[in-house]
Formats: structure tokens, sequence, C-alpha cells
């Protein structure tokens, strides 16, 4: 009979999640992750049955599907780190606005195909990098595992991403415009994926996370080979970039959002579904 | 089913038939598959096109019920199995929108129909989803409904079709059981879910038992289209089979099936049942469900609204092909 692993034993085999002083840094920098993939799953899911063809319709759901799929990866192994027997579930759907941690840039609202595929496209060039350096450099093994289960996904999403933004970039006057609009309308918000704060540098240091400052550049001229193939001019990557996301300050979007989500779990306190 | 009121042509008898008709119908007798090349009767073509057409527009506008629930769903677990069934209904769209091209029908054509309301869909998606309960009486009671047409649809004589009922026959028992699952942590839980259990039942009941469509048992469309194998069995038939198997597992789950009249018929063996009322049936079908106007806006707004994108890929594929070329013409 195989030996049952507990929660205890999953913990202790990575040396990484008993640091006791690292706990708090890591249970926050795991919800920056989990939250990332939660809120533009939800987002991408808005699309279901909304699609501009069939095909569309369900590489969104699927898209969507796999993003959640992360989130219960991630959230579940923050809840298992803080050991205060919260769940994935109970931190997607029992926190408030200020204590969600994703970025800015995955809650503003889908807007039409051109935001949402571009959108899609800049979070996952940077979603690529980062998964790529945890699947093989992560100190902490269960970062690493969820990282590479998570990374082949990603893979396809960008490669996806990279595609539309190609052919909408360098398709008709409209959709060009469209899309440089989206890319304008996102840019500013591109700034808080590279914007290490406290959190980041104690993940960095223990070699649980990337140097962010160090993805930047790879992450720059992918954008740039991708944005010129697709004829689109990349704003000033110096400019004004929007933060707070990471650290509970977040746009209006965000409590809708929740307020829709959360809606069950917080009328039926308790139930089980 | 997904088809209702399907028009056929009259039926022929074997001396009215062409030696042709009668070779064609010799076929499907013998239980062969008709291939999209091989001689067909027009009428066959038609009504297969119809019914097909029907079907596949009910998986795409069914996308929206189950959809309306995508972002409310309850935990992460439930969030993802919803989003993977409504992302097989699109599937199934596909399936079966790439089956009616065979007939020669494109897919631009059939939903310009949709569009223009000349086709039609299930009359079971103008009914809204109210509570959490509705995603799994979708799942148990609709798709059930479904696959009690679908499950003999998988040797009806039209080779594409058959094939592509196969493929969904497997996904929607799948779908009904992720029903009947939500259904059963509902009847069991807090007095609140029950509720909504019960009510979701008495809200999707009848309108379940319209998806048969009326009875058929006088209609000639109908012999023509059981004696093409593209119906397989009566509407009342499959109404009475699903009334059969559905009840004791509402008994199961501790719910009640809204009907006074529901009683076991020992000499039949099977229920006797209230028939539904078909005045309101007729009156969804012509456009006046709860949900018909919001239905057909919220798929006009996406087609239209997704003509952009559509037109940026084409002409990008056009550009593509022409630097191919001229590449190509370089390199000569």
């Amino acid at each position: 009979m195989p030996e049952v692993e507990t929660t205890a034993d999953v913990v202790a085999n990575d040396p990484i999640m008993t640091d006791a002083a690292l706990r708090p840094a890591f249970f926050e920098w795991l919800c920056r992750l989990g939250d990332n993939t939660l809120i533009l799953g939800h987002r991408t899911s808005e699309w279901c049955g909304h699609g501009p063809v069939l095909e569309e319709d369900i590489a969104l759901a699927n898209t969507a599907l796999d993003l959640i799929g992360h989130t219960q990866m991630w959230l579940g192994l923050a809840g298992e780190l803080e050991g205060e027997g919260r769940d994935a579930d109970t931190l997607a759907y029992l926190r408030d606005v200020m204590k969600f941690r994703n970025i800015l840039l995955v809650e503003l609202p889908k807007g039409d195909m051109a935001v949402t595929m571009m959108r899609e496209f800049l979070f996952d060039a940077y979603h690529h990098l980062l998964l790529t350096w945890l699947s093989s450099n992560s100190s902490s093994p269960r970062v690493a595992e969820i990282a590479a289960k998570a990374l082949k996904e990603v893979s396809y999403h960008l490669d996806r991403a990279s595609d539309i933004v190609v052919r909408l970039g360098d398709g008709t006057a409209e959709s060009h415009r469209r899309m440089q609009d989206a890319l304008e309308l996102l840019w500013p918000y591109t700034g808080e994926m590279f914007k290490a704060d406290e959190v980041d540098e104690r993940l960095s240091d223990a070699g649980v996370a990337p140097d962010l400052a160090h993805l930047r550049g790879a992450w720059e001229s992918n954008a740039r080979d991708i944005l010129e193939e697709a004829t689109l001019t990349m704003p000033d990557p110096a400019g004004y970039a929007h933060l707070g996301g990471k650290q509970g300050r977040h746009t209006e979007h965000l409590g809708f959002i929740l307020a829709e989500m959360q809606f069950l779990q917080r009328a039926y306190p308790g139930a089980s579904w | 089913m997904y088809a209702q009121l399907v028009k056929s042509e009259g039926l022929k008898s074997r001396e009215e038939m062409s030696p042709q008709e009668q070779a064609f119908q010799d076929r499907v007798d013998n239980g062969e598959k008709i291939e999209p090349k091989d001689w067909m009767p027009e009428g066959y073509r038609k009504t297969l096109v119809r019914q097909i057409g029907q079907h596949a527009h009910s998986e795409i506008v069914g996308q929206l019920p189950e959809g309306n629930w995508i972002t409310r769903a309850p935990t992460l677990e439930r969030k993802a199995i919803l989003l993977a069934k409504v992302q097989d209904e699109a599937g199934h769209g596909l399936y079966l929108y790439s089956a009616a091209e065979t007939l020669g029908v494109s897919r631009d054509e059939l939903l310009d129909k949709l569009h223009s309301g000349k086709m039609k869909y299930s009359s079971i998606f103008n009914y809204p989803t109210l509570n959490w309960a509705d995603i799994g009486a979708v799942g148990w009671l609709v798709d059930g409904a479904a696959i009690m047409n679908q499950v003999p649809l998988q040797r009806t004589s039209y080779g594409p079709y058959s094939r592509a009922m196969i493929r969904i026959c497997k996904e929607e028992s799948f779908h009904q059981r992720q029903g009947y699952a939500i259904m059963m942590k509902m009847a069991q839980g807090t007095p609140e879910q029950k509720d909504m259990a019960q009510d979701a039942l008495n809200r999707f009941w009848f309108p379940s038992l319209m998806m048969f469509g009326p009875s058929d048992k006088d209609s000639v469309h109908s012999a023509q289209s059981m004696a093409w194998k593209i119906k397989i069995n009566t509407n009342d038939e499959l109404r009475q089979k699903f009334v059969n198997e559905t009840v004791p597992q509402a008994k199961y789950l501790g719910l009640t099936v809204p009907d006074e009249k529901l009683e076991w018929n020992e000499e039949k063996q099977g229920y006797d049942f209230s028939e539904p009322d078909w005045s309101e049936f007729f009156e969804v079908i012509k456009g006046n469900g709860p949900c018909n106007r919001e239905r057909m806006d919220a798929r006009v707004k996406a087609w239209e609204d997704g003509e952009w994108f559509r037109d940026g890929l084409n002409a990008y594929a056009d550009k593509a092909a022409n630097r191919r070329k001229a590449a190509s013409v370089a390199a000569e």
C-alpha cells in the first residue's frame, strides 16, 4: 500500500516551506501568483458565449479553465503554507479587496477582443518567463512543480496570443487601430509586473523567485519583436506605471469582480457546494 | 432533443418513388450509412440541414444560460467544471456545423438564418437560470432529455451526423452526471440550498418535457424522417422514457416533481403524467419566451461586435498569402 503523505509531510519535504521567517512573505507572493490567474481567469471567462467566432469562444473558455486550474494550485499551496486551515476556495472567496494581491493589469474590464488579447499577450509574455524560471530554478520544489505544470499551458497561451496580436495588428486599418489603442491603454499597467518590493526581494534572496528586474529585459525584447511584426508602435518602456495591486491597493473594478464571484459563499456562509 | 418541429417532406410510398429513391431507401433500410458524396433525395438533404442546423444553434445559444453562472460559481472546482462543460457545448456546435457543411451549407449561412430568425434553436434555452441549482437542473434534466434523443441518433443514417452524435453523447453523459452531482449537493445541503433545488426542478420540469416536441403520432413529417432514419423514436416514446428514468432520480434527491397527476401505471410499466402546457411551448417558439429576446440579442451582438475581428484575421491571411506568392515569384 502506498504511504499516505500528510500535509505536514509535504511541507516538510520542501525545506523552503518550513522557513518560518520567510513564511509571511512567501504567503504574500503565492497569493500574487494565484490572484493574478484567478482574476485574469474571471475576466477571460466573461467572454463565454459572446466570442466573435466559435473557435475563439472555445479558446477563451479553455484559457480561463487553465487559469482557474493554476489558481487552485497556487492558492492551495498558499493555504497549506499558512497552516491556518484556509484552502484555495477560502482564499478566493472569503478575502476582501484589500487582501487581494493581483496586479492591476488583470482586473481591468475585458473591453473588446483587442483589449482582451493584447492584455493576454502582455501578461502571458511575463507569465511565461516567470514560470520558465520557476520551473527550472526555484529553490522550492513545490513551487517548481506547479510552475512546470502551468508552463505547458501558458506556452500555448503565449503562442496563441502572440499570433492574434500579429494578425490583428497587421490586419485591417480598424483592427490595427483597435490593437494600438489597446496597447496604449494597457501599457502603463505592465510596469507593475517588474517592480519589485520587499516581498519580491525576500523571495528572490531565498532563491524561490527570480529577480524581477532581470526578467524585464527579456520581456521587452519579446514584446518588441511581436509588436514590430504586428506593425504596432511600442510605447515608452520608461513611461509612467500604475502600481499598488500587489500590495492590495486596487482599481474600483476589483470590488465588483469579487461581489459577483463571491456572492454565493457570502450569502450562504458555511454551505457546501 | 435540441431539434423541435423540424419540417420534413411528405412520406412517399414505394410505388411513388423513382428507382433512384427506391435504391436509396433500400440502403437506409439495410442500415448502411449515407455519406456526403452519395446520391440522396433533396428532401433528405434539406431535412437534415434543418435538423442539424437547429441542433448546432441550440448548442451555441445553450452556452448563454449556463455561462450566466460561470463568474458566480460557488467554488473553484465548480467553476472549472462549468467552464469545461460550456466549452464542450461550443465544441458540439462546431462538430454539428461541420456535419451540416458536408451537406453543402456553410456555417455563415446557417448563422445568418439564426440571426434573422429564419432558423430556431431549442425552446429550453429561452428559460432563465435564476439560482445556482439551475446549473444542476440544466445538466440533469436538459442534458438528460437531450441524451434520450441523441443516443438513438448515433445510429442515424447520415454518416457525418452519426459520428458527431457518438462524440457528443460521450460528453453529454458526463454533463448529466455533473448536473446530478450539483443537485445532490443542493438537495442534501442547507434548507436554503434545498429550496433552490426544488425551485429549479419546479421551473425546469415542464420545459424539459417540452424539449421532445408535441405529440407526433399523426405527423407526416415525423413518418418521413423516421423512414429515412434521421429520427429514430417518436416524441412521445422519448418523453415517456425520460419521465420513467427521471422520476426515481428526483425521489432519490428528496425533491417533488411538480405534477399532481404523476402516478406509476403498473399496466404500462411507466408513469402517467400531465402534458406540458403546449400553448406556452408555441409562444416560446414564436419568440415570446422569458429570454428569447435576450438570447438572440446576445448572439447577434457577439456576431456584429466580432466583425472587425474576423475581418482583421481574414485581411492578414490574404496579405500573408500574397507575401508568400511574391516571395516564391522572387525566388524563381
